[in-house]
């Protein structure tokens, strides 16, 4: 699904990431850890073609991101949901309309959507906050509103950054439990994280690959976790 | 249907979500409407002078092309020979349709709006005019009259208006080309100015192209976005100075039989419909310029 070869990254002189080489399997479940500053973001970047590797390849479904003109990387990324720690949102539109955008820039007719985008609001747990905008949302309200957000065209692969940074420890669970429902639905997960306590909550519910990032390198983790 | 006119009829398909995309921004819009308001109001002014020169290049080259004048300074017991000889030439010479000697009176009609209507012509040695006319043909061959003038009347001197007639449809002529150029820099300077609007548009949303970006929005749904609005604005803004400027055409003073310069700074008549080009043609030009400053500035930020 996703496949680093090799790849490296580079900026403003100083390489970032070196000699990556993992694959993403269909179905399967990373978590992707290290210490703040280590990479994390930036490799998630990699996979979902908002950087290109200054060295080596990254492969999204089959494709070289190298390879891929703009308008080809944003048809790849309307394949994976994507949420950010900061949940980056359109403020002067309402949640329902913020989680519905992808399907208005992939082209689908949102007059047919209308229903799936309140089912999907509704699974996130924030039917009552549909018509509210963003910054009237609390901080777990938001990040499950970018979850929406990221699964509304029911993509195969969802990277979360840090998607429990800014929510307690309740919100965090529940998030999880969503995330570990859409793993078992078939779509590949990986959360980028530096909590070790969550790694451990889902080892126990789903099998987990936890991928470390160490001195620009990644590892595959031990059973230590 | 070509994949470009596809891009332009997507740019153009109102796509509500599309539109609301990027919020709301007042100062922008106003900029852009005003800025092509007052570029369309003076591009119905340069368009009336385009077409009040042309019409009067039209009317010198009309009017005069195919008249010559014969002007006899003779004694006064030699004008009335030369006056027969001359005519007596035209005759038969081929290319002349007619030919007649001016009387008194015409001539001094012709003086009147200087010297006024009471001039003493009589007491004065002026020459004798003949007015004549040349056949539609146009096969007059002027220098061979020229030198069967000087040898039957030496007095007589053939004018054939060339000589300040070529220089003033020229002039009217370059006039018009002017009137056409101020258009094409009117619209030029529209252009540049709804880029820098664009611009100035693009650099407050990025973060809503960065959200778009992360979302898989193509740099052509992005584009849409700002080209719709733009090019709404433009047409919107350019209507109202063209409205503007017709109404101040149209307050000017009227067209005079004689057919003065400033009085003939108008339309007439089909050439009303001209200005309605310039919405349309406005639209276009922000079209072109949002769209080319959008896909320009998202290679850029990629």
């Amino acid at each position: 699904m996703i496949t680093f070869n090799e790849a490296a990254y580079s900026y403003g002189g100083g390489e970032l990431l070196a000699d990556m080489s993992f694959r993403l399997l269909p179905g399967s479940f990373h978590f992707l850890t290290g210490p703040s500053g280590s990479g994390k973001t930036t490799l998630l970047k990699l996979c979902y073609g908002a950087l290109l590797p200054t060295a080596g390849s990254v492969a999204v479904f089959d494709n070289d991101t190298r390879l891929l003109d703009r308008d080809a990387i944003a048809k790849t990324r309307q394949r994976i949901g994507v949420v950010h720690q900061d949940c980056q949102f359109l403020d002067h539109l309402t949640l329902a309309e913020n989680v519905a955008l992808p399907l208005s820039v992939s082209g689908r007719n949102m007059a047919e959507e209308l229903a799936n985008v309140a089912d999907l609001v509704s699974w996130v747990g924030l039917s009552g906050q549909q018509f509210s905008r963003p910054p009237a949302l609390s901080g777990g309200e938001r990040q499950r509103a970018a979850l929406a957000r990221a699964l509304i065209l029911s993509p195969d692969v969802i990277l979360a950054d840090e998607p429990t940074g800014n929510v307690d420890w309740e919100m965090s669970l529940r998030l999880l439990r969503l995330l570990v429902e859409l793993n078992k639905m078939g779509k590949t997960i990986v959360i980028a994280t530096h909590d070790l306590n969550l790694i451990r909550t889902v080892k126990s519910q789903v099998p987990t690959r936890v991928l470390r990032i160490a001195k620009r390198r990644v590892q595959l983790a031990g059973a230590d976790l | 249907m070509t994949p470009r006119l596809g891009l332009v009829l997507g740019a153009l398909r109102a796509d509500q979500q599309a539109d609301r995309v990027v919020p709301p921004s007042g100062f922008t819009a106003q900029l852009t409407s005003f800025t092509a308001g007052a570029m369309a109001f003076l591009a119905v002014f340069a368009l009336a002078l385009s077409l009040a020169s042309g019409r009067l290049a039209e009317r010198w080259e009309a009017t005069l092309k195919d008249t010559a004048t014969i002007r006899i300074s003779a004694s006064d017991d030699q004008i009335a020979v030369q006056t027969a000889a001359v005519l007596a030439v035209l005759e038969t010479t081929p290319g002349i349709a007619s030919a007649r000697a001016l009387s008194m009176d015409e001539q001094r009609a012709l003086l009147a709006p200087w010297f006024g209507p009471d001039l003493p012509l009589d007491a004065l040695p002026l020459p004798q005019l003949i007015e004549l006319t040349e056949t539609p043909l146009g096969d007059l061959d002027t220098e061979g009259l020229r030198l069967r003038l000087a040898a039957e009347a030496p007095g007589a001197v053939l004018d054939d208006h060339t000589r300040w007639r070529e220089p003033l449809v020229r002039a009217a002529d370059r006039l018009r080309l002017l009137g056409l150029a101020s258009i094409v820099l009117i619209l030029g300077a529209m252009a540049a100015m709804i880029t820098l609007a664009t611009q100035a548009a693009l650099a407050a949303n990025a973060q809503v192209i960065e959200v778009l970006r992360l979302v898989g929005a193509q740099d052509g749904y992005i584009a849409r976005a700002f080209v719709r609005r733009f090019s709404l604005r433009a047409l919107i803004g350019a209507a109202a100075g063209t409205s503007l400027g017709l109404l101040a055409v149209t307050l000017l003073p009227g067209v005079e039989p004689a057919g003065a310069f400033l009085t003939g700074l108008g339309f007439q008549g089909v050439t009303w419909l001209w200005p309605l080009m310039i919405p349309p043609l406005s639209a276009v030009v922000a079209f072109g310029a949002t769209r080319a400053a959008t896909l320009h500035a998202l290679g850029r930020l990629s």
